[in-house]
């Protein structure tokens, strides 16, 4: 080996196209979390120009964005590329293609891949002692697949667009004309592909690749909710493949298995398609959750409460999650169906509740540290309590039929998707910048951008609980008169929080180009990923490390390279008045 | 020039490539790269399974709300003795490719190239008679889903049938058309046959290059004792397409 690979794994390589070239092809996992965290990140822009287009949209109660005639006020006609064909398109339909756009990037596009393929590939490895994933060449694989997928996804917004929804229900989708469906339906198969080989990746990873002597409750809890992850990534993926692929060669052969014209059965499709989107939810959350575990545990300087119990609700919901998938469809199957996927649902409340209160036993009584990452953890905990305690009236069988395709059900999901996933995500990009870019953000902007996102996101999505249990239905481009108070807030909150975001979006382009170094360990944490170089180095560590204390012992162990001084040690009287408590 | 150090395995060319063959950097020693690789390869064959088990599922659905059409359909439509034909030439070809793994974990070069390429040949047996004796024939009478099979079924024209290819394998088989009454939901058992059997012949396809490219690593010595990692993963991936179709033979024929 004549390339030296103790230089930081950004450094540049000698040549311009020499360095172009030793991105497009890198078998590097950080090299590749940071392509996927580019490339998310995008999306997640996209995603949400699409929200706050809607959000426009519903800020009167007759039209706002996309007048009577179909024609856009605000934004461009290329942005729906209606009139493609000749066709009019009302604006209804252009509605409809706004929510079903930002629905599907953000999910097929933004939220699945995230956490796992961007953070997850860049830290996993270092967590473990690694020098990279098991099978480098299929991660780089898996991110060309997801660059392909979502090109279709994205050629079909262009071409046509969808107006399904993210859920492409038949028999709409199977009987509307409109060229984007078949395109977007593919592009969600070939990412699948990607999220499969990436869940392979990390669970290969993490049985074989372990350092020496690191056993399976030495792990930081980040690998345990990743490997939760790739558990269903692997096992629900699959079954969506195929439903799309059938929903392909319905809408081209006309193979009459969803069409109820054809003698097909569209509910069907339901189960299909949530036995796989149901987890999905899962996994979606359960990396969120990870990066959680850390942030409290590090920020808080104190051993965390209940590891086993926090590492294995991870696997109890990954587990569930595969049990619940018919309460998608409470309002439209028999009593005794109902009543077996109703109690299923509320047991997925258990391991919830496990996690929520062992992070907050861990945070009784600690020193804790409010940098960005804190915060954000803290609004986590607010906004997820709130999502996951809106989740059983919706399990309720008699409430569901009240609630069901409300406001309500849209408020549930986002507070914990994005008061969940994305608040977790923002906390974990905060807690680890330093480490894969080797430089520090400004701390109180960032903090300063995290509380507008914070109140930005309440303001938009608590209002909507009100609204849903008085009868808005989801997907209505116009409501109303009562219901405009509401839906303005609503939209002012929804302004707020792209700002708050946009703010983020400062602090790191201004953390790129002017930050200050990062140190090795700048918020005194204890897993590897730590002990190494900011940037690491591009074969992670010099030497193998050795582990020499569990992930969150700090009421033994002082952080690797810092000031003791500046990391006391926990009064040994007070654990053990603690203790005894 | 310097000279090479002749303890050096990895830069050894005296040996074959199998056994100068070194593990990627990020692995501690070559037993541990290998456990991965087939721990990765098992999780694919799960994400096969689930992939195949959605058409198992509808499968289930429509058989159980129309038993009797099903039955019907599966008679008139399929016949079985190309359905078991294929069957003994896939669990043949299962035995070659075990054969051809024990050839490279016994360094016998000549047994390992004969078996993938007697493996070849029954997948390209199978998919032959798939094409030629069941798809082109189903083809030309009509029997795909789409426009001219529908819900509520359609009309056979035995005397155009008759003429061409289609009439051709019939006459082998004695189909008689005449005697067929259809039914409403022969075309959905149409379709699961057709996307079920397709994607399982895509597989099989895939296995043909897979095995193909293994056979030109095996030609240049790249298998043997120490590292046959990927031939055995082509191995079980072979495995996994015969019993897909161990399970699509009985569900579709022999209903």
């Amino acid at each position: 080996m004549s390339e030296r690979h103790d230089a930081s794994y950004l450094a540049y390589k000698d040549g311009f196209w020499k360095s172009i070239w030793a991105w497009v092809y890198t078998l590097d996992h950080k090299r590749i979390g940071v392509m996927y965290l580019v490339a998310t990140l995008l999306a997640f822009f996209l995603g949400g120009v699409f929200a706050i287009v809607l959000r426009t949209e519903l800020w009167e109660p007759t039209r706002t964005v996309i007048n009577d005639a179909g024609q856009a006020t605000v934004t461009g006609q290329a942005l729906f590329g209606w009139k493609e064909n000749g066709e009019q398109v009302t604006a209804n339909n252009a509605y409809n293609r706004a929510f079903t756009l930002h629905g599907t990037i953000m999910v097929f596009l933004f939220i699945i891949p995230a956490v796992p393929a961007a953070l997850g590939n860049i830290f996993l490895p270092i967590m473990l002692g690694a020098k990279d994933v098991a099978f480098p060449r299929l991660n780089l694989f898996s991110w060309y697949i997801y660059v392909f997928g979502s090109i279709f996804a994205v050629w079909s917004i262009i071409h046509g667009g969808v107006e399904t929804g993210w859920t492409f229900y038949t028999p709409y989708s199977t009987s509307t004309n409109w060229g984007g469906v078949t395109s977007m339906v593919l592009g969600a198969f070939i990412l699948g592909f990607s999220s499969i080989f990436t869940g392979m990746n990390f669970i290969a990873t993490v049985h074989k690749l372990r350092v020496p002597g690191m056993g399976w409750f030495d792990m930081p809890l980040f690998v345990w909710a990743i490997y939760a992850t790739a558990i269903m990534q692997i096992l629900a993926t699959p079954v969506l493949a195929i439903t799309l692929m059938m929903l392909v060669f319905e809408r081209t052969m006309h193979i009459g298995i969803f069409d109820p014209a054809l003698g097909g059965d569209p509910v069907l499709f339901q189960h299909f398609f949530w036995f796989y989107s149901h987890p999905a939810v899962y996994i979606m959350i359960i990396p969120g959750m990870g990066i959680i575990s850390e942030l409290i545990a590090v920020n808080c300087r104190k051993r965390i409460f209940g590891y086993r119990a926090i590492a294995f609700s991870s696997i109890a919901i990954a587990a569930i999650s595969f049990l619940v998938w018919a309460h998608h469809m409470l309002t439209a199957q028999t009593a005794a169906l109902n009543a077996i996927f109703s109690a299923l649902t509320f047991l997925v409340a258990i391991p919830t509740a496990i996690k929520v209160f062992n992070w907050i036993a861990t945070m009784y009584k600690s020193s804790i540290n409010l940098n960005t990452g804190m915060l954000y953890a803290m609004s986590f905990l607010f906004c997820f309590t709130i999502g996951g305690l809106t989740g059983p009236p919706l399990a309720t069988l008699a409430v569901d039929i009240h609630l069901h395709d409300t406001y309500f059900v849209v408020a549930h999901f986002h507070y914990v998707m994005m008061g969940g996933t994305v608040l977790a995500f923002l906390g974990g990009l905060h807690h680890w910048w330093p480490k894969f870019t080797g430089k520090m953000y400004h701390e109180n902007t960032a903090r300063l951008a995290c509380i507008m996102v914070f109140l930005g996101f309440n303001l938009t999505f608590f209002i909507q609980f009100f609204l849903g249990t008085q009868g808005m239905p989801r997907r209505y481009a116009t409501y109303v008169d009562e219901f405009e108070w509401m839906h303005k807030i609503s939209t002012i909150g929804s302004y707020v929080l792209a700002g708050g975001l946009t703010l983020h979006l400062f602090v790191f382009i201004q953390s790129l180009m002017a930050g200050a170094p990062a140190p090795k360990n700048p918020w005194g944490g204890l897993t590897f990923e730590w002990e190494t170089d900011s940037p690491p180095i591009e074969h992670n560590f010099s030497h193998e490390p050795v582990i020499t204390h569990g992930p969150y012992d700090y009421d033994t162990e002082y952080p690797p390279h810092c000031d003791p001084r500046e990391w006391p040690l926990p009064d040994q009287a007070k654990v053990a008045a603690l203790a005894h408590h | 020039m310097t000279t090479l150090p002749m303890g050096n395995p990895a830069i050894n060319e005296e040996l074959e490539p199998h056994e100068r063959y070194v593990p990627g950097h990020h692995w501690r020693n070559a037993q541990d790269e290998m456990e991965a690789a087939k721990l990765g390869m098992w999780l694919f064959l799960a994400t096969e399974i689930l992939l195949f088990a959605g058409f198992f599922c509808a499968y289930t659905v429509f058989r159980y709300w129309f038993p009797e059409n099903w039955h019907a359909a599966s008679r008139h439509y399929l016949n079985w003795k190309i359905g078991a034909a294929n069957t003994v030439v896939l669990l043949l070809s299962s035995f070659t490719i075990v054969l051809a793994i024990r050839g490279a974990q016994t360094n016998r070069k000549p047994m390992m190239l004969i078996n993938l390429f007697l493996t070849e040949l029954c997948a390209a047996f199978f998919l032959i008679v798939k094409f030629g004796w069941e798809y082109a024939p189903k083809w030309q009478k009509g029997e795909l889903p789409g426009a001219n099979f529908t819900y509520g079924g359609h009309t056979v024209q035995p005397g155009e049938a008759a003429a061409t290819h289609a009439g051709f394998v019939d006459s082998i088989f004695h189909v008689d058309h005449g005697s067929y009454v259809t039914n409403a939901y022969d075309h959905i058992f149409m379709s699961i046959y057709w996307i079920s059997t397709a994607t399982h012949g895509f597989h099989v396809f895939v296995g043909m290059i897979v095995i193909a490219w293994a056979m030109w690593l095996a030609a240049k010595g790249h298998y043997g004792p120490k590292h046959y990692t990927s031939l055995e993963n082509i191995g079980l991936y072979w495995h996994i397409v015969d019993i897909i179709w161990i399970f699509l033979f009985p569900l579709l024929y022999l209903v």
